[in-house]
C-alpha cells in the first residue's frame, strides 16, 4: 500500500509528461488526478489505520560505500502519516482545481499543450514531496528535498515567456542553494560524528551528540548544537524564514494552483517537518532552539507587517504564509513539536484554501491581480466569496477560547501562542507578544483582502467586472472540500496535538507516564517513569487520577521513540494548558482588534488608508518595499557577486586566460615556426652545423656538469 | 663453437642469403619484371623470419664473444621491424607500380636494410653497432634516391648521405674515445669503466658523441634537419619506410647503447636524453604548423613522436623502456596507417601531397576519412584511442622516475601538436568544397589504411589490451634493464 502510494504520483507524472501524445492532452490530465486521488485514498488509510509503531517498508539498497549505507525505504510514523495527507490531499484538489484554472491561459498561444506538462510537474512534484517525508535516511530525505526544489523551480518558471517568471525561479532556486548549503553541512556533520545518516540510527543519538565537539578552524563546537544549527539553516532556506525568504513572495509569478500546493501547503512546510523529525537532536541544542525561536517571531512580525500594505493579492497571502510558518517554527523552537505540526496541518487546509479562493477571484477577474481593482465581487462570485471568508475566519483564528468553538486556525495559533508564553523567560514573552501583534496584523490584512476583494464599489477596468463570472465546478469543488477541512480539522484533531500529554503522546506513538511530585526526587521519577513506558501506561493512566480531574502525564520516550521527542526537561506541553486566562484570550482580542481597525479603514472609512500612508510616508515605503531586503541583498551579495562573475570573465577568463592561449596560438608559436621555417634552408652546410652546433652545446653543458 | 654463434644468427643470415640470391636471379631472368612477385616474397619472408623469431627465441644468447646479442629486447625491436617493413613493402607495391618505381632493387635494398637494422638492435659491440648501422644507412641512402631521373630525389638521397656520414662520423669519433677510456669496445666492457667510480670525462665526451650519433638516425632535434627534406624528396613509400622500421632500430640502439654500456651512469645520460626529447618534442610540435606538404607534415610529426619516446628513454627506467617500446609499436603502427593514406593521395593521375587537396575529402570518401580521422587523433594522442595509451605510458614513467617537468613539457608539446592534427581533420570535415584527390585507392593500400585504423579505434578495448603489447614490452624492457 505504502508502495503504490509513494508512486502513483510518479506514475502519473511519467504518464501525463511522456504519454501524452498518445492518450491526448485530457487524458493526461485525468490520468495524473486519478493517480493523484488514488495516492490521496491510500494515505487516508495509512493515517487512520496507523497505530503509532513506527515501521519501515524497505524498497531497495541505495548506496554502499565504506561505512555509508543506504537503503530507499518508506518509514512511516505519524509525522509521515500526517504529512502524506496533507500532501496528498491538497495535490489530489489542486489537480482536480487545475482543470478549470488552467483550460486557457493567455500565457500561451493557441494549440501549444501546456497543461500535460503542468500535470506533470504537479505530480513529479508530489512524488518528490512524498519522498521527502517517507524518507528513513537524510540522504533519501534531500532527494525528495531537491526534487521538490526542482519541481517548484519548473512550475515557478512555468509561464517562461514572462522574464519575471524565470527571474522568480531562478531567485527561489538560488536562495535555496544558500539554504541547502547548510543542510548539506548539517548532514555531513552528522555522518561525521554518528557514522550512519539512518534516521534509526542517528536519532537515537541526541543526548550523546550533545556531549560530543566537533573541532572546526580551531573551534569546539558543540555536536548538537552544530548540527541542529546547519539543519536549520537549510530548513530556513525551504521554509522561507526570515533573511532566506525573499524568494516566496516571488514565487507567486507562477499559476495559482501551484502556489496553493508548494508555496503555501506542502513544500514550504518541509523545514518544520525536517525540524520536528529531528526533534530528538533539536532537543538537545537549546541555544539551537532559541534561535529558531527568534528567527520564527520575527519571521511571523516582519512577514505580517509587510502582509499589510501589500496590493497583489496574491502577495498578501504570500507573506501570510510565510508569517504563519514562523508560528510553526516558534512551536518546534519551544519544543512543542506536535503545536508545530498541529498548525502545519489546519494551515495547509485554510491556506491552500485562500490560495485557490484568490485563485477563482483571479480567474474571474481575467488574470488581474490588483486588489486595488477589484471591489464589490461578492455578488459576482459568492461560492468563491463564502470560501475565501471561512478561510480569513480560519486564518484569523475566530473562536471562542477555552471551549471547542472555533475554526481550524483558532486551535493551533492559540497553541502556539499558548506554548511560547509558557516557555517563559525573555525569549519566551518576545515570541509571545510577537506573536500577538503578528495576529493583528494577520488580522487586519486578511479582513482588509475580504473587504478590499468583495466589498465597495468596483474598481478598475469596467470591462473586467462586467465580465467577472463564477468559476466552474472543478474549481469549486476543491474548495469546499478544503473548506471542511479549515472549519473541522483543528476541533477534530485538537486533542491529539495539543491535548493531555497522555492524548498527544498515544497519537504520535511516544511513551509517556504521569507526572510525579516533585517530593519523590527526580530519581524514582525516572525509574518510576521506565518502568511505566513499558506497560504503556495504560493502566497507571487509569488508577492516576490528578487535582484537576485528570493525570499530569510526560512524554518519556527515548530520542528517536516515536514520532517527536521531548527532553526529560521538556515539560511546556503541559504548562501551556495551564497559562493565565488573558494569555488564553490575547488572540482573541488580538484578532478582534485587527478586524475592527480593517472594517474602520475599507469599509467606514475608505479614505484613511491613503492619508495614513501620506501621512507616514517613510514607513509605509518601508513597508511597502518588504523592509528592503531585496535592496539590501542586491547590494551587499547580488552586486559583488556580479562584480565579481564579471571580473573573473572579463578579466581572468576574457584577458588572461584567452588572452594568454590566443597571445600563445596567435603570437608566439607561430613566431617559432616561422623561426624553424627559416633554418630550414635546404643547404647542407645549414643542417651540418646545426648538428655541430647541437653537439657542442651537449658536450660542453655535459662536461661542464661533471667538472662541477 | 662457431655454430652456436651462427645458430644465434640464422633469421639474418637466411635475409642476406636471400637478398644475394634473389639479386642474382633477378639479373639472370627478367629483371624489373620479376619486381613484383619479388617485393611479395620479401614482404612474405620477414612475416616468416618475425614469427620465427618470435617463436623460437628465448632467454638470452650471447654470441661472437659478447659482439652480438639475443635477448628479448632484440627480438621485440626485430620483431617490430621485420612486420612494419613488410607492411611498408605491400602497401607501397600499388604505388610504386603506378609511377614505374618499382626495381627488383627495391626489396633487395630493403631486406638489406633490414639485416643492418636487426644487427643494430643485437649489438654488444661497437663495432657491431657499426657495422649494422652503416649497413642499414647506405642501402637506405639507395633506396630514397630511388628516383634516379628526379632532382628532389636525388637531392634528398645526397642530403642524407652526406649528413650520415657526418653523423657516422661523430658516431666513429665518440666510439673511439669510448674505446680509448674503456679500453674495450664491448658494451659488457664499457659498463664496468662507466660505473667504477667516477666516469672519467673523456669517456663522457664519447658518450655524448655516441649519442649525437645515434639522434642523427632517430632524428632527435638537433639533429633532425634531414628529416623534412629527406621525407619530401624521397618517393612516398621510401618516406613511409624511412619514417617507420629504421626509427624503431635506431630506437632501440640509443636504448641498447645507454643502457648495456652505460647502465650504471643513469645520471650521466639522462639530461641528454631528456634535452634531446624536449627539443624534438617542441620543434616536431611548433614546426609543423607551418607546413602545406603532407610528407613534411609527417617528417615534423616523427621527430615530436621520437622525442616522446626518448621521454621514457629518459626516465632511466624499466617502466621508461617499456612505456619506449610501446611508444615506438604504436608510433609504427600508426605511421604504416597514415602513409598508406598518403600513397592513395592522387589527384588527376598524379600524386599530389598538398595539405590543401583534403579539403571536403569527407563529403566524398567518408570511410576513408573516418580512417584517416581515428589516425590523427591517435597522433595527436586524443583518448581513447591507442595513440593516447602510447603517450600514457611515456609520461607515467617520466613522472615515475621524477621528471614531471619533462612530462609537463611533453603535455603542453602534444597539445601544440594537436593543433596540425586537427587542421588536417578540419579540412577533411570542414573545408570549403572544391576539387579535391579523386584517386581511386589499390585495394591492398586500402586494406592497410582500414586494419591500422580499425587497429588504433579498437585494440583500447578492454577485450583486447592492446593486444598484449603492454606484456610484451614489459618482457622485452625487463631483458635490457638490469
Amino acid at each position: 500500500m505504502e508502495t503504490i502510494l509513494l508512486f502513483a504520483p510518479l506514475v502519473g507524472a511519467l504518464v501525463a509528461g511522456f504519454g501524452w501524445r498518445m492518450i491526448g492532452q485530457t487524458g493526461a490530465q485525468v490520468a495524473a488526478t486519478a493517480m493523484l486521488f488514488l495516492a490521496c485514498i491510500l494515505s487516508w488509510a495509512v493515517f487512520l489505520g496507523f497505530d503509532g509503531e513506527t515501521y519501515t517498508v524497505p524498497l531497495f539498497t541505495w548506496i554502499e560505500s565504506g561505512t555509508l549505507f543506504t537503503d530507499w525505504a518508506i518509514r512511516i510514523d505519524r509525522l509521515t502519516a500526517i504529512m502524506l495527507i496533507v500532501i496528498t490531499s491538497v495535490s489530489a484538489l489542486v489537480h482536480l482545481y487545475s482543470f478549470g484554472y488552467m483550460a486557457h491561459d493567455e500565457n500561451f498561444k493557441d494549440g501549444e499543450s501546456y497543461r500535460p506538462r503542468f500535470f506533470a510537474y504537479l505530480s513529479f512534484f508530489t512524488f518528490a514531496m512524498l519522498m521527502l517525508v517517507t524518507a528513513d535516511n537524510l540522504l533519501q530525505l534531500f532527494f525528495g528535498w531537491e526534487g521538490v526544489g526542482v519541481a517548484s523551480y519548473l512550475l515557478i518558471g512555468f509561464y517562461f515567456r514572462k522574464p519575471s517568471a524565470g527571474a522568480a525561479a531562478m531567485k527561489a532556486f538560488i536562495v535555496n542553494r544558500v539554504g541547502d548549503f547548510g543542510f548539506l553541512l548539517g548532514i555531513f556533520a552528522l555522518f561525521w560524528m554518528t557514522d550512519s545518516i539512518q534516521f534509526d540510527v542517528i536519532l537515537p543519538m541526541g543526548a550523546e551528540l550533545a556531549q560530543m565537539t566537533i573541532t572546526f578552524l580551531g573551534m569546539e563546537l558543540n555536536a548538537a548544537e552544530t548540527i541542529a544549527f546547519l539543519l536549520f539553516i537549510g530548513a530556513m532556506g525551504k521554509s522561507a524564514q526570515l533573511l532566506l525568504h525573499t524568494w516566496l513572495p516571488d514565487a507567486m509569478e507562477g499559476p495559482t494552483p501551484v502556489s496553493a500546493l508548494i508555496h503555501a501547503a506542502t513544500m514550504v512546510t518541509a523545514g518544520v517537518f525536517l525540524v520536528c523529525r529531528m526533534s530528538p537532536i533539536i532537543e538537545y541544542a537549546p541555544m539551537a532552539g532559541n534561535f529558531i525561536i527568534i528567527i520564527g517571531a520575527v519571521t511571523a512580525f516582519f512577514a505580517a507587517t509587510v502582509g499589510l500594505v501589500q496590493n497583489d493579492i496574491k502577495r498578501v497571502i504570500a507573506y501570510s504564509t510565510c508569517s504563519q510558518l514562523g508560528y510553526m517554527f516558534v512551536a518546534a523552537g519551544v519544543g512543542v513539536y506536535s503545536v508545530a505540526m498541529f498548525h502545519l496541518f489546519t494551515h495547509a487546509f485554510f491556506k491552500a484554501m485562500l490560495f485557490l479562493g484568490a485563485g477563482s477571484v483571479i480567474h474571474a477577474m481575467h488574470h488581474e491581480q490588483d486588489m486595488r481593482n477589484y471591489g464589490g465581487l461578492r455578488k459576482k462570485i459568492p461560492l468563491t466569496f463564502w470560501a475565501m471568508m471561512i478561510g480569513t475566519l480560519a486564518i484569523t483564528g475566530v473562536g471562542i477560547p477555552t471551549t471547542y468553538f472555533g475554526f481550524a486556525g483558532f486551535f493551533s495559533k492559540d497553541a502556539v501562542v499558548e506554548s511560547a508564553f509558557a516557555f517563559g523567560g525573555d525569549l519566551g514573552q518576545f515570541a509571545f507578544w510577537s506573536l500577538i501583534v503578528a495576529a493583528v496584523f494577520t488580522s487586519f490584512y486578511s479582513w482588509r483582502l475580504i473587504f478590499l476583494t468583495f466589498f465597495g464599489e468596483p474598481r478598475g477596468s469596467k470591462h473586467t467586472h462586467e465580465h467577472a463570472h463564477e468559476s466552474p465546478w472543478t474549481m469549486l469543488a476543491p474548495l469546499g472540500v478544503l473548506a471542511v477541512g479549515a472549519v473541522f480539522s483543528g476541533v477534530v484533531w485538537y486533542n491529539s496535538f495539543f491535548g493531555h500529554t497522555d492524548e498527544v503522546g498515544r497519537f504520535f506513538g511516544v511513551p509517556y507516564a504521569q507526572e510525579e511530585h516533585v517530593e519523590e526526587g527526580a530519581h524514582g521519577a525516572t525509574d518510576e517513569a521506565h518502568a511505566a513506558a513499558d506497560t504503556h501506561a495504560t493502566e497507571s493512566a487509569e488508577s492516576a487520577e490528578g487535582d484537576h480531574g485528570y493525570a499530569h502525564y510526560n512524554l518519556v520516550g527515548a530520542p528517536g521513540e516515536g514520532a517527536i521527542h521531548a527532553a526529560p526537561d521538556n515539560n511546556i506541553l503541559n504548562e501551556a494548558h495551564e497559562v493565565p486566562y488573558w494569555v488564553k484570550w490575547s488572540p482573541f482580542f488580538a484578532m478582534l482588534l485587527g478586524f475592527v481597525v480593517a472594517f474602520w479603514f475599507y469599509i467606514v472609512n475608505p479614505s484613511l488608508p491613503r492619508r495614513l500612508a501620506e501621512s507616514q510616508r517613510p514607513l509605509y515605503q518601508f513597508l511597502l518595499n518588504k523592509w528592503y531586503f531585496d535592496e539590501a541583498y542586491d547590494f551587499l551579495f547580488v552586486r559583488p557577486a556580479r562584480a565579481l562573475g564579471r571580473f573573473l570573465w572579463k578579466g581572468g577568463d576574457g584577458a588572461v586566460i584567452d588572452g594568454g592561449i590566443n597571445g600563445l596560438a596567435l603570437g608566439i608559436i607561430p613566431f617559432f615556426t616561422r623561426l624553424a621555417g627559416r633554418a630550414q634552408s635546404g643547404y647542407i652546410f645549414t643542417y651540418a652545423f646545426a648538428m655541430v652546433l647541437g653537439l657542442v652545446v651537449l658536450v660542453t653543458w655535459v662536461t661542464l656538469r661533471a667538472g662541477g | 663453437m662457431i655454430g652456436a654463434d651462427l645458430s644465434i644468427l640464422i633469421p639474418e643470415i637466411v635475409l642476406a642469403v636471400f637478398a644475394m640470391a634473389a639479386m642474382l636471379a633477378a639479373v639472370y631472368t627478367s629483371k624489373d619484371a620479376v619486381a613484383p612477385a619479388l617485393t611479395w616474397g620479401t614482404a612474405l619472408i620477414f612475416v616468416v623470419m618475425a614469427f620465427y623469431i618470435a617463436v623460437t627465441g628465448e632467454g638470452v644468447r650471447v654470441g661472437f664473444n659478447g659482439g652480438f646479442v639475443d635477448d628479448g629486447f632484440a627480438r621485440f625491436a626485430k620483431i617490430t621491424i621485420l612486420l612494419s617493413a613488410a607492411a611498408i613493402l605491400i602497401v607501397g607495391i600499388e604505388f610504386m607500380q603506378k609511377s614505374d618505381l618499382l626495381r627488383f632493387e627495391y626489396p633487395i635494398l630493403v631486406t638489406l636494410s633490414v639485416i643492418g637494422m636487426m644487427v643494430m638492435v643485437s649489438s654488444g659491440d661497437l663495432i657491431v653497432l657499426y657495422v649494422g648501422l652503416e649497413l642499414q644507412s647506405l642501402a637506405l641512402y639507395v633506396i630514397a634516391s630511388l628516383r634516379r631521373d628526379s632532382v628532389r630525389s636525388t637531392e634528398a638521397g645526397l642530403k642524407y648521405f652526406i649528413l650520415g656520414a657526418l653523423s657516422s662520423g661523430l658516431l666513429l669519433y665518440g666510439a673511439s674515445l669510448v674505446y680509448g677510456f674503456a679500453g674495450t669496445t664491448q658494451f659488457a666492457g664499457i659498463i664496468e669503466t662507466a660505473t667504477a667510480g667516477e666516469m672519467p670525462v673523456g669517456l663522457l665526451i664519447g658518450l655524448v658523441f655516441l649519442i649525437s650519433g645515434l639522434a642523427f638516425k632517430v632524428s632527435a632535434a638537433p639533429f633532425h634537419m634531414w628529416t623534412p627534406d629527406v621525407y619530401e624528396g624521397a618517393p612516398t613509400p621510401v618516406t613511409a619506410l624511412l619514417a617507420t622500421a629504421p626509427k624503431v632500430a635506431a630506437v632501440a640502439l640509443f636504448a641498447r647503447v645507454v643502457h648495456d654500456a652505460f647502465g650504471g651512469a643513469v645520471g650521466e645520460w639522462q639530461q641528454v636524453v631528456a634535452l634531446l626529447a624536449v627539443l624534438s618534442m617542441f620543434l616536431g610540435s611548433i614546426a609543423a604548423i607551418g607546413q602545406t606538404d603532407i610528407k613534411r607534415l609527417m617528417a615534423y610529426s616523427s621527430i615530436g613522436h621520437m622525442g616522446f619516446a626518448l621521454m621514457g628513454l629518459a626516465a632511466g627506467t624499466e617502466q621508461g623502456v617499456e612505456a619506449m617500446l610501446i611508444y615506438i609499436a604504436i608510433y609504427v603502427t600508426m605511421n604504416i596507417g597514415t602513409f598508406s593514406f598518403i600513397l592513395s593521395m592522387e589527384k588527376d593521375g598524379r600524386h599530389v601531397t598538398d595539405i590543401s587537396a583534403l579539403s571536403s575529402f569527407a563529403s566524398r570518401e567518408g570511410g576513408k576519412a573516418l580512417a584517416l580521422l581515428v589516425l590523427m587523433f591517435s597522433l595527436a594522442g586524443v583518448p581513447p584511442l591507442v595513440g593516447f595509451f602510447g603517450k600514457y605510458a611515456v609520461l607515467f614513467a617520466a613522472v615515475e622516475a621524477g621528471m614531471a617537468w619533462l612530462a609537463i613539457a611533453g603535455v603542453i608539446a602534444s597539445v601544440i601538436g594537436a593543433y596540425y592534427y586537427l587542421r588536417i581533420v578540419y579540412l577533411m570535415y570542414f573545408g570549403e568544397d572544391r576539387e579535391g584527390l579523386d584517386g581511386r585507392m589499390g585495394l591492398v593500400t586500402y586494406a592497410g589504411l582500414m586494419a591500422m585504423a580499425a587497429l588504433i579505434a579498437l585494440a583500447w578495448l578492454p577485450g583486447l589490451n592492446l593486444l598484449g603489447l603492454e606484456g610484451m614490452a614489459a618482457a622485452a624492457a625487463q631483458t635490457l634493464v638490469r
